[in-house]
């Protein structure tokens, strides 16, 4: 069947997709300047010559980059993804752990967004030319072109710092140690402000969209067709207009999960959000090659299953597109 | 000077200094109002890689490492050592042997009693495994006469051995855990179920996040610790922990060193300040000259460049009147800084001459020579700020100076270790003994393709000499003779020119007592810290 011929090839893509994105990365880590052990040495206060040689070999980083890249492709087609050199744990282990906060943080944020933007996008096309209008489109030109991480320090020195009623940083209270309700709205708490961080931006692109998309299918003949029948604008609206309006949005959501997730990065940084993102960007600093590559890895497989899962969801939703 | 923090520690010196002469003990007064319970919170920019503080050196490793195990001793904030797991201890007349009465009720945190064969197991495993190899270098082996004697030998006389007993550097480990044939360095209870003797065990490691620290009730001091538990909360971002530490989420914060946040805490009306607790440590911040390059190389140039330098200037006006000027290789907190060095006032006028005099005239357009500076990335105040400021002052004097940024540590530690540089800002920690963070800096046997040794290429025999004598030497005042003659040497050949001592502070919030000013200061055993109300 045509189908899953097409399933196979995408499944095929997306495998060498992760071999390229692991060649190509393994090659920029290795570019940049200084290597593990040197700052494992600074996070010492200094290290003897004979233990740096120790650790090099034990890391084989004395080995030739080719041979490097071989041994961890193999150890990768093994689904082994190595030890972290700085924390001496699995990767897998370090990354799982850190899977749950990233996607609570994500999926809030895309919802979030995708909720608000449309609201917006949707209300802005009743009166293209009106002052709501006007409204969204300074704050879409603003959400855009603001730094997401010049948003979160912001957003913390207004709520954490100014009118105290958010946490600072990090997702749970210090001294919260325990479970059940009080944990859930310990974390609902600290989750505030960075999912408003990471949603304005794309906020701000989903009520541009909507508001375009609603905009075409306004001026289309099957909606003049209905005004003409008769039909309440409420209805015409949200029942003819906006689920037609939706198709292209729902697809930018699915195809901008990666960005959201390069987002992320920033928004745990300023927010000490212990997720996948704060993960990346410190293993570098570290040079912690094994779990660089290992969160690199995991995420592009994240990003093709997602645009895979778009794909065919678009098929579904819209039986006319064919191979 | 009227800075609000020497005013403190005047008056604390002082009171100490009364209740010395009254006979109490500082113990005996604090333990009336003490208050047992209660949660610290401590913010930490540091991320530990595990917290086994035998075979990981570094702040980030040794703050919940003292909490979790102990050591054969403990130092007061005279660097006198006390009793902590050894109830007495001798350092035999010939300065080869070190003889340890532990006491008899430790325990570690899984019941099973701490022994001398802990002690012979975790001294061996430092000198196979610790990051600081002149630590216990010359331990040939350990004796065990009986499960509460051990007998550290050395092949050589090593007076440093006393002090590198301290908490921070010798952690007892449980030998039943973790003799078990496995690399010590990439060892599972590294950081899964850590087993230690300290007043503190571990109840939550998640790296990068948090350390959470419950009292030990069967801790070997009775009545100790005062705190239920300790929190290490982790944030690479100092702001933000400033801002927590505001807020009340933290009531502790050590190495505070930004001017901007020492103001705010001075400021503060529910927090105290203070510089105490990082004598053992002894962080200088220093710019190294790279005596492999011309002109670099030429002692004239050198001496040029350190006369050209305001070091008031940088620790009142860069740094807010926080930072104390360092003028030698030994931070001034030292026993064995002496004050008798060369000095590089400020002559910009007689650093042009000597410029001409070694033959490096002005050029056309008033440039002599180029030279590039790099400084560690992340610590603005203490090293960005002052190289663009050297930067300003070498071209008053005809030196065109290049500021070269590194992206971060590793790529800064790159330079520095393949030697590629010419002036190289830098902080350097003493830790404690000049034989582990002082000697590696200038032994020529340690110039090597690695940060933190003697990148500089400095090369004098007798420096070489000195530093090997006085390593050896038992006698306390001839040992500190030969750090001075070597102190001298080295500010007259200037391989560094030594600008501050880093203004490490402890914030801590009114509600907290005793706090944490031995000389390891936050890198020592918490037990008499306590919360008020």
């Amino acid at each position: 069947m045509k189908f899953a011929r097409l399933f196979v090839l995408r499944l095929l893509q997306g495998a060498l997709l992760v071999l390229a994105v692991v060649v190509l990365n393994f090659i920029l880590v290795h570019a940049a300047p200084g290597d593990p052990v040197e700052t494992i040495a600074g996070a010492s206060g200094g290290m003897s010559p004979e233990l740096m040689a120790q650790l090099r070999t034990q890391y084989g980083l004395d080995r030739p980059l080719v041979v490097q890249l071989g041994v961890y492709l193999a150890k990768v087609l093994h689904g082994n993804f190595g030890y972290s050199y700085y924390f001496n744990l699995p990767v897998t282990s370090l990354i799982l752990e850190r899977v749950p906060a990233t996607l609570l943080l994500v999926l809030c944020a895309v919802i979030l967004a995708f909720a608000v933007g449309t609201t917006l996008g949707v209300l802005a096309a009743r009166r293209p030319n009106g002052v709501l209008s006007q409204f969204i489109t300074v704050l879409s030109l603003v959400g855009f072109a603001t730094p997401v991480f010049w948003m979160g320090i912001m957003l913390i020195i207004l709520f954490a710092s100014i009118w105290p009623i958010l946490p600072v940083s990090g997702m749970r209270s210090v001294d919260a140690i325990g479970g059940g309700w009080r944990d859930v709205v310990d974390i609902a708490h600290h989750l505030v402000l960075p999912t408003v961080t990471l949603a304005l931006v794309y906020l701000a692109q989903y009520s541009r969209l909507s508001r375009s998309s609603m905009l075409d299918v306004l001026g289309a003949d099957f909606i003049r067709t209905a005004r003409a029948k008769g039909l309440p604008e409420r209805v015409v609206l949200y029942k003819h207009a906006l689920r037609n309006a939706l198709l292209p949005v729902v697809t930018v959501l699915g195809l901008q999960f990666g960005n959201v997730l390069a987002g992320a990065i920033l928004v745990e940084t300023v927010f000490n959000w212990p997720g996948l993102g704060r993960l990346a960007f410190d293993s570098v600093l570290r040079r912690d090659y094994p779990t660089i590559l290992g969160v690199l890895v995991f995420a592009s497989i994240v990003v093709i299953v997602m645009n895979l899962l778009t794909d065919l969801a678009y098929r579904l939703i819209d039986p006319r597109i064919k191979v | 000077m009227t800075s609000p923090i020497l005013t403190r520690r005047d008056a604390l010196a002082a009171a100490g200094a009364m209740l010395a002469a009254a006979g109490l003990p500082l113990d005996a007064l604090a333990v009336e109002d003490v208050k047992k319970g209660g949660t610290l919170v401590i913010g930490s920019t540091q991320v530990p890689r595990h917290l086994n503080g035998a075979v990981q050196s570094g702040v980030a490793t040794a703050m919940p490492g003292t909490q979790i195990f102990a050591s054969p001793l403990r130092f007061d904030d005279k660097w006198q050592p006390q009793p902590y797991l050894a109830e007495s201890w001798k350092l035999a007349d010939d300065g080869k042997s070190l003889t340890l009465n532990l006491r008899k009720n430790a325990l570690f945190h899984d019941g099973k009693p701490v022994t001398s064969a802990d002690v012979a197991f975790t001294v061996m495993a430092i000198k196979a495994n610790h990051p600081f190899k002149t630590m216990m270098g010359p331990v040939e082996k350990v004796d065990t006469p009986d499960a509460h004697t051990a007998i550290i030998r050395m092949a050589t006389p090593h007076p440093a051995i006393v002090l590198c007993m301290s908490p921070a550097l010798c952690p007892i480990l449980p030998k039943h855990i973790y003799d078990d044939g496995q690399d010590l360095k990439n060892h599972p209870r590294n950081s899964k179920d850590v087993i230690g003797s300290g007043p503190f065990k571990v109840v939550e490691f998640t790296p990068s996040q948090r350390t959470v620290m419950e009292k030990f009730d069967k801790f070997f001091l009775p009545g100790k610790p005062y705190l239920d538990k300790i929190v290490i909360n982790i944030n690479p971002d100092g702001s933000t922990l400033m801002l927590g530490f505001e807020r009340g989420d933290l009531q502790l914060y050590p190495f505070v060193s930004l001017p901007t946040d020492l103001k705010r805490v001075s400021a503060n009306k529910n927090a105290t300040l203070t510089s105490r607790g990082y004598e053992g440590i002894g962080p200088i911040n220093w710019m190294a000259f790279n005596l492999a390059k011309k002109p670099l190389s030429d002692l004239a140039v050198r001496k040029a460049i350190a006369m050209s330098i305001d070091k008031k200037f940088i620790t009142k006006v860069l740094m807010g009147g926080f930072a104390v000027v360092d003028d030698g290789p030994i931070v001034p907190s030292s026993p064995f800084a002496v004050t008798d060095v060369v000095l590089y006032p400020l002559d910009l006028k007689k650093a042009a001459e000597m410029l001409d005099g070694a033959g490096y005239k002005a050029g056309a357009n008033g440039e002599r020579f180029k030279l590039t500076i790099d400084y560690l990335p992340g610590q603005d105040d203490q090293q960005k700020n002052v190289a663009e400021y050297v930067r300003g002052q070498l071209k008053k004097v005809g030196i065109a100076v290049e500021v070269r940024a590194s992206a971060d540590f590793p790529s800064w530690a790159k330079r520095m270790a393949t030697h590629d540089f010419d002036l190289g800002m830098d902080l350097v920690f003493n830790w404690g003994d000049p034989v582990i963070g002082v000697a590696r800096t200038y032994l020529s046997t340690n110039i090597k393709p690695i940060v933190w040794t003697n990148t500089q290429s400095y090369n004098n025999p007798k420096v070489d000499e000195l530093l090997e004598a006085a390593g050896t030497q038992l006698d306390p005042t001839k040992r500190k003779a030969l750090y001075a003659t070597f102190e001298k040497i080295v500010t007259d050949e200037l391989p560094i020119d030594f600008i501050n001592v880093i203004p490490y502070h402890t914030a801590a919030s009114k509600r907290v007592g005793n706090l944490p000013t031995t000389i390891w200061g936050p890198m020592s055993p918490m037990d008499e810290v306590y919360l008020k109300t």
